[in-house]
């Protein structure tokens, strides 16, 4: 009993470490709407600046701090360039394009950091006074934890008096209640969001700094801060900073007992946490419901069928992909069934995400979850591949119309974070569960049937499947369930009044896109010989949104153009070079500055310029 | 779209064309290495580096069969699927006669499953996985490194020889960390009936909250602590466990840990006293191990890794099986790399035939602090044929099909 005290205080350490994380991103959420997937980068570049600063200042107290208010400083510098130089050119552009383009960041910094410091994790030395020492209850407890405990609610308290007390504070709330209003009255809006980046990006850089003494700059911190700090704001509530205080301290306190109680499912207990909060309530614990953008309530352009020549072009790709065993040699066979895999996966997300207006960032979850299926059918039961085939998307089309019960009352960004929330904790099964899953050793042995075994045979069935499966959804879209879902899309209001079931509609989109999805799933699996949890991580699931937004999301083309383009890049990218992530990611963020609207979407407004109005 | 397929296609194409214009016959030997070089620089940009270095030396005597060594890599990118699909580049495109690599024990398995499906010599370097070549094992697949239980049994015999009674363990949760504490507690408990078990933490990989963890086990009151955290884990661990006064007056026993990819990390805060396995670099001072960090610094103008180790390791076994099989005919090189013996900087290694294991050994000592850095002290080289379980239980472990 005499741990409890200690290990409450080591839960509010916790606490503290997360708010620092989490605060930036809630701001620069609740003003400009970004989900800022780079905001993880930022504080790991705040780790790595600050070892480069710290190391080379004297050891002492009021040196650290201001080594720690310079790398704060640093960062946020960087948060103004990346705002000016990135962010700025795509306000304009669709909610979610500007994450993409933030992913393209992460990227970007992950070589840079690389190149810039090595390999190896930088530990800062700790001087004597980071690694004293108070007695509680009977046990040691770290002094720093407890200068971390009380920097927690410092910032929470200097935030909310610049944000309370000064001019710009009222225009930043006043922003992120309604920021057309606040253009609408005068307020220079670039130099609102670009303060407001930078304070963001320099709270991620005061985290990192301050993370030192407890850990290492190293070059993992970006994925996993990511994650942790999206669980705190959704929960807390988007945009909300005595929200993000709350989930803090819940998560953090939670967490140091889970250990205690529960040690092996500590990762699942989080997200758990997360997914309870946001069943119970959708805004989280302090968010306010979003008052819709205005932009969002244009209805989106009605997509149409596509015109003679598109389809001729489109005629012509399928003729060639069809005799393409006869042309390329057996590696590109692979390249292009995993193209058809790309497709299934692409045009599925895009199903729920472009008509059915349900963006997912966690839509590996179902891919995953097919392929699961199939290899656990295949392992414990010994069933053929047709079977596993059918099996996969019954099994995710069933999972995703489970999940769908809870999630369908949202929308937006919470209904992302929910089904992120998911996939982490599918993918923290499958690692974790080794005695069914074989955790990251993964299920081996999944290979297609003798019959099956040539990978011209398996080429054209999985091309036939893929096409198959795209055209059927493309008829979803034309037949009066699409116009139906995409009225509900448009105007859940009116949708209502004229008496659509919006929430049955939902329903079916995801049970669609996760069935679908989980086919792709199974023949990735049966193609690669086996099932690992590397299906469900996260940088996956972004795999399928950089698909369909590179694609575009307003034409039924756009995700099937986007797969094409995203596998050819990304294999000719890893063969090529060590820096692909590097090239990949400014490839990435050109194309997004260069076609808001995506690839099909920039050639369809080129192709009807001088044809129609 | 057809114009981005063909452009695909066509680009593609041309990077391949080496492939498509290569002769046979005096052509160099090709090996084809897949690696997390993104997702694990750490580890595996030494290990390269080394590679680089055999393949120089290898070819300076002369190659192989008259023919000169060539090394391709790719990268990974920490993922079993991309893993499989550069192999099918390597082994159709580019036509290499041996496939090696691997760091994490997924990528392994799965370049494993893809040999034994078709028919190609995989050589594993670094992973660790028991499965590679017991429960999964496969007749292509051979592993130069020691095996977690190789790692484990070591440390449950230092271990048995010391007072403590209560034990607990701190693991990542994964398969690495979880068949580790299997082996110790079984090969502890079946040394040691008096000892218990009275707790275990199990943190998510690369997330640790160590202060939680700490105080967890500062709660079991415990004599002996097994540690698996590695890496970032590892550093945050030993300094919450330092501030915290967990390692006070108890025992660790620590895998990997002697390793400098993290040991040196953890700076003038290396703990002083775990026993561990890992490497002790350019402390070793046998002429084979001499000459090798020499040559690596005079190179790469730092000090070898124990990845640098398994790096030159593996094209040396590489070498040396292709030479015993006077061939690079698949099945002729399986049979002459079953009992391959070959040299290693740490001494001389074979693959048994019995499971296609290396015997590379382990160094096992204390760590101890030199000025501001951890470094191994007391430690001493076990021939990894003296840590593997009889003959007869490797049997029952690996598949029939297998051999």
């Amino acid at each position: 009993m005499s741990s409890i005290l200690p290990q409450l205080l080591t839960g509010l350490a916790t606490a503290s470490s997360l708010f620092l994380i989490s605060a930036g991103l809630t701001i620069i959420f609740g003003v400009s709407r970004i989900v800022n997937f780079s905001h993880g980068s930022l504080m790991m570049l705040g780790a790595y600046i600050g070892w480069s600063i710290l190391t080379r200042l004297p050891r002492e107290p009021e040196w650290f701090a201001l080594g720690v208010l310079a790398t704060a400083l640093a960062t946020a510098i960087i948060g103004v360039v990346l705002e000016m130089a990135v962010l700025r050119r795509v306000y304009r552009s669709p909610e979610l394009f500007q994450l993409l383009a933030t992913f393209g960041v992460v990227l970007i910094i992950q070589d840079v950091t690389l190149l810039l410091w090595g390999p190896t994790e930088l530990p800062l030395p700790r001087p004597r006074w980071l690694r004293g020492f108070v007695e509680v209850a009977g046990s040691r407890f770290p002094l720093y934890d407890l200068v971390l405990i009380a920097i927690g609610p410092l910032v929470l308290g200097l935030l909310w008096l610049a944000l309370n007390r000064t001019r710009w504070g009222t225009l930043v709330r006043a922003a992120t209640l309604d920021r057309e209003m606040v253009a609408a009255l005068g307020v220079d809006q670039r130099r609102l969001f670009t303060s407001v980046f930078a304070l963001g990006a320099g709270l991620a850089g005061l985290g990192g700094a301050l993370s030192l003494p407890n850990a290492s700059a190293n070059l993992g911190i970006d994925l996993s801060v990511i994650a942790d700090a999206f669980v705190v704001v959704v929960v807390g509530g988007l945009g909300s900073l005595p929200g993000a205080f709350l989930a803090s301290v819940l998560i953090g306190v939670l967490q140091a007992f889970g250990i205690v109680l529960v040690p092996k499912i500590t990762l699942v207990l989080v997200f758990l946490v997360m997914a309870v909060v946001l069943v119970f309530r959708p805004n989280g614990l302090l968010g306010r419901p979003q008052t819709e953008a205005r932009e969002a309530t244009v209805a989106a352009p009605v997509v149409r069928p596509a015109p003679p020549a598109l389809r001729l072009l489109g005629a012509v790709t399928l003729a060639l992909a069809v005799a393409a065993p006869f042309i390329v040699g057996g590696y590109y066979l692979t390249v292009l069934t995993d193209a058809c895999v790309a497709i299934l996966f692409a045009t599925s997300l895009h199903f729920m995400m472009g008509p059915g207006g349900m963006a997912s960032f966690g839509h590996a979850a179902w891919f995953g979850i097919g392929a699961y299926a199939a290899g656990l059918l295949l392992h414990w039961a010994g069933a053929p591949m047709p079977l596993g085939l059918l099996a996969a998307p019954v099994a995710a089309g069933l999972v995703s119309g489970l999940f769908g019960l809870f999630v369908v009352r949202l929308s937006g960004v919470y209904l992302a974070m929910l089904t992120l929330a998911f996939a982490q904790i599918a993918w923290a099964v499958s690692f974790q569960w080794v005695e069914v899953t074989g955790g990251d050793n993964g299920l081996l042995g999944v290979w297609p049937p003798d019959w099956a075994r040539d990978p011209r045979l398996y080429y054209w069935m999985a091309l036939a499947l893929s096409v198959g499966v795209a055209l059927l959804l493309r008829r979803a879209l034309y037949a009066p369930y699409g116009y139906a879902l995409r009225a509900a899309r448009d105007s859940t209001p009116r949708a209502r009044a004229i008496g659509l079931d919006v929430e049955g509609l939902r329903m079916v989109a995801l049970v669609i896109a996760g069935a679908a999805c989980g086919l792709g799933g199974a023949i990735f699996a049966y193609g690669k010989g086996g099932v690992f949890p590397t299906y469900i991580s996260i940088p996956h699931s972004v795999e399928a949104l950089l698909m369909v937004l590179l694609g575009g999301l307003q034409t039924v083309a756009g995700p099937i153009v986007g797969a094409l383009v995203y596998t050819g890049l990304a294999d000719i990218l890893v063969r090529s070079t060590d820096l692909w992530r590097l090239v990949l990611g400014a490839v990435i963020v050109v194309l997004v500055v260069a076609f808001p609207e995506g690839i099909a979407g920039a050639v369809r407004r080129l192709w009807l310029r001088g044809r129609e109005a | 779209m057809e114009v981005t397929r063909r452009l695909v296609l066509g680009a593609s194409g041309a990077l391949a064309m080496p492939g498509l214009l290569r002769a046979q016959g005096t052509a160099p030997i090709r090996i084809g290495e897949i690696n997390s070089y993104t997702a694990q620089p750490a580890f595996t940009l030494p290990y390269r580096n080394a590679m680089q270095l055999a393949v120089e030396e290898t070819n300076a005597r002369g190659g192989v069969l008259g023919r000169a060594l060539e090394l391709i890599t790719r990268d990974d990118a920490g993922r079993p699927q991309d893993a499989v699909r550069l192999a099918g580049e390597l082994v159709n495109d580019l036509k290499v006669d041996v496939l090696a690599g691997a760091y994490l024990s997924n990528v392994g398995l799965a370049l494993g499953e893809y040999a034994t499906q078709n028919k190609r010599l995989y050589i594993a370097g670094e992973p660790l996985t028991d499965a590679m070549v017991w429960e999964r094992g496969n007749r292509y697949t051979f592993r130069l490194r020691p095996s977690t239980y190789m790692q484990a049994s070591i440390l449950a015999e230092e271990a048995s020889k010391l007072p403590a009674k209560r034990w607990v363990t701190v693991s990542p949760n994964y398969e690495f960390g979880q068949s580790a504490v299997k082996w110790f507690r079984q090969l502890l408990s079946a040394r040691r009936p008096d000892v218990q078990f009275v707790g275990e933490q199990w943190p998510a990989l690369g997330r640790v909250d160590a202060g939680a963890t700490v105080q967890a086990l500062e709660g079991m009151r415990p004599d002996g602590i097994l540690n698996v955290l590695f890496g970032t884990d590892l550093t945050n661990f030993v300094r919450q466990g330092n501030t915290r006064g967990l390692f006070e007056r108890r025992t660790v026993v620590s895998l990997l840990t002697g390793e400098p990819e993290y040991l040196d990390p953890l700076g003038d805060e290396a703990p002083e006293g775990w026993i561990v396995t890992g490497y002790p670099g350019e402390a070793i001072d046998t002429p084979a191990h001499k000459a090798f960090a020499g040559a690596y610094r005079a190179k790469f103008n730092a000090k070898p890794m124990c990845g640098s180790l398994v790096g030159y390791s593996l094209i040396n076994s590489i070498a040396a099986g292709i030479a015993k099989a006077g061939s690079v005919e698949v099945e002729k090189m399986v049979e002459g790399f079953r009992g391959a013996r070959f040299d290693t900087p740490a001494g001389s290694a074979e693959y048994r035939a019995i499971d296609q294991q290396g015997t590379l050994g382990v160094y096992v000592g204390k760590t101890a602090l030199r000025g501001n850095a951890g470094v191994m002290t007391d430690w001493r080289y076990i021939d990894g044929k003296d840590l593997l379980p009889s003959d007869e239980v490797v049997r029952g472990l690996r598949p029939a099909g297998a051999n």
